[in-house]
């Protein structure tokens, strides 16, 4: 604790690099998803093997998967990005998914029977009930993520977990307890940031649990 | 406005056996409750549905008002047909008064106009808007949830409305209140309401006419009184149940049966029903008090009596009778 303390500089720009490559990967990701997850819940043929392969992709450990990429991409952030994307993939693809397909389908009867575009029931309709289901999903994707994110110290990449790595190899008890302690608080503090969002996004919800 | 015209409508759907619907021809006329009736699977909800365009007929046209509705945009065309369905599908991240604001508008409304007009329906199905305007549909009952879903099926002002079985989810009780809610707004708003149902009571409750189908084709298309006394075919008579007398009673007012009051007549002790009530009605009170004869009041005065006897020739009278039904 006092090292992060006495070393603000050095774990603040830490700090932002996670930042930097949490957001990315996630920005990326949750671009990628949202098609995805369209085209899996219009043409159902796709959704199995498309869940099945980025269910296998989340089984690969984190640490072989970035080596895979860097004969890609570099010894650099870039690959660490790229894995985390992948990994995500699973997790914002099946929240978008059977967040899309619970809704109640007398609703979207009702928002075509009463003269809604595609477009208006996709923004006035589908968008609001299924945001909950998927900012759960980021949530756990940002989680995902940083943990992730971590592990890319080894990478190059920089973040958090160099202060862990540094740590480890120079046998300093101070530094790694400061690592881990700062990774927690960043993953908590995300947690509790997307908990409001998702909490903020409901707003039927909220009010029935008052009554 | 708001006539509806079948015109040898049909659809088949993809890989189905037969038509669901099958050559329909019929129309409804404006200001009319018809109530399409039939077992399951017999096409009532796909002749409804083609009609906002939800299905497209495969065959045939369909005209509002002389209009080919396949000459109008399918989104303009349900703007302006109310559409109230089984489990009232509110949007359940919308407020009430959001939910009935979504067609005024998609119709491109002003603001002060719309809320004016959100106050002014959730008066008219008796829900006090200044307690539920805020709400969510889960913090309504079935019955209050289906009455919002009459507001808004009804707050863009169309000429007509397409109801698909919206009371078969909800209990007894509340659906006979909420029937009796649609006679008094239809008195209020003459609408031309086309009402999917399976429920014979309830077609013969609100019908002016009555759409027997089965197997996609139309049976028999008339008054309930008409179906109970003459029915098409044995199919008609067995599903209206033409048999319970009882039942035709309910579709005679007493007014058609009663007797003029003797001259010597002082109001004596006899139980009073009004001219409007049903004979079936009166066969209840007589049944109840043990009385040998009613007086029938008509705005509080006594016009007629009504005995046992006169119940029971209207009964085997037949559809002579049928001028002065409900």
């Amino acid at each position: 604790m006092s090292y992060l303390l006495s070393q603000p500089t050095e774990v603040l720009t830490l700090l932002l690099q996670h930042l930097r490559m949490t957001g990315i990967s996630l920005g990326v990701a949750i671009a990628l998803a949202v098609p995805l997850a369209l085209l899996a819940t219009r043409l159902r043929w796709l959704a199995v093997p498309l869940m099945g392969g980025l269910g296998i992709l989340y089984t690969i450990p984190s640490l072989a998967l970035i080596i895979f990429l860097v004969p890609l991409f570099g010894l650099n952030a870039t690959s660490v990005i790229v894995a985390m994307v992948l990994y995500t993939q699973v997790i914002l693809v099946r929240n978008l998914t059977v967040g899309l397909a619970g809704i109640n389908p007398a609703v979207l009867e009702a928002a075509r029977g009463m003269g809604m575009s595609v477009s208006q029931r996709w923004w006035r309709v589908q968008v609001p009930l299924v945001l909950p289901v998927f900012l759960a999903g980021v949530r756990i994707a940002a989680i995902v993520a940083i943990a992730i994110a971590t592990i890319g110290a080894k990478f190059n990449a920089g973040g958090l977990g160099k202060l862990l790595f540094d740590g480890i190899q120079t046998n300093r008890y101070d530094k790694i307890v400061a690592g881990a302690i700062a990774v927690a608080l960043l993953a908590l503090v995300i947690n509790g940031l997307l908990l409001a969002l998702e909490h903020y996004a409901q707003p039927q919800r909220r009010l029935k649990k008052t009554l | 406005m708001g006539t509806i015209q079948f015109d040898d409508v049909s659809l088949r759907f993809a890989g189905g056996a037969r038509p669901a619907v099958n050559r329909v021809t019929c129309q409804v006329n404006s200001g009319e409750i018809v109530v399409i009736l039939g077992p399951s699977g017999c096409g009532k909800t796909t002749l409804l549905k083609m009609v906002n365009r939800l299905y497209e007929p495969t065959g045939g046209n369909i005209f509002l008002d002389g209009v080919n509705i396949r000459k109008i945009k399918a989104t303009k065309l349900r703007q302006q047909i109310g559409y109230v369905i089984q489990q009232s599908g509110l949007f359940p991240h919308m407020t009430v008064a959001d939910n009935v604001a979504v067609v005024p508008k998609l119709l491109g409304w002003g603001k002060p106009q719309i809320q004016a007009r959100i106050d002014e329906l959730l008066e008219l199905v008796k829900l006090p808007p200044g307690e539920f305007r805020d709400r969510y549909p889960a913090q309504l009952s079935g019955g209050q949830q289906q009455r919002v879903g009459i507001a808004r099926a009804l707050a863009g002002n169309p000429g007509i409305m397409l109801m698909d079985e919206p009371f078969g989810a909800i209990d007894a009780i509340t659906r006979a209140a909420l029937q009796d809610e649609i006679l008094r707004l239809q008195g209020q708003l003459k609408k031309t309401i086309l009402f999917v149902s399976h429920d014979v009571e309830e077609a013969l409750r609100l019908a002016d006419r009555i759409l027997v189908m089965r197997l996609g084709e139309v049976v028999q298309f008339d008054t309930p009184f008409n179906l109970l006394t003459q029915p098409a075919d044995e199919f008609v008579y067995n599903l209206l149940g033409a048999d319970d007398m009882v039942r035709q009673l309910g579709l005679l007012r007493v007014a058609s049966a009663m007797m003029a009051l003797p001259p010597n007549y002082s109001n004596g002790h006899n139980p009073t029903l009004s001219h409007l009530d049903s004979l079936r009605d009166a066969l209840s009170l007589i049944l109840k008090t043990g009385a040998p004869a009613l007086t029938v009041l008509e705005e509080g005065n006594p016009v007629g009596l009504l005995t046992l006897d006169h119940i029971r020739e209207s009964a085997v009278a037949g559809p002579g009778a049928g001028e002065n039904r409900r």
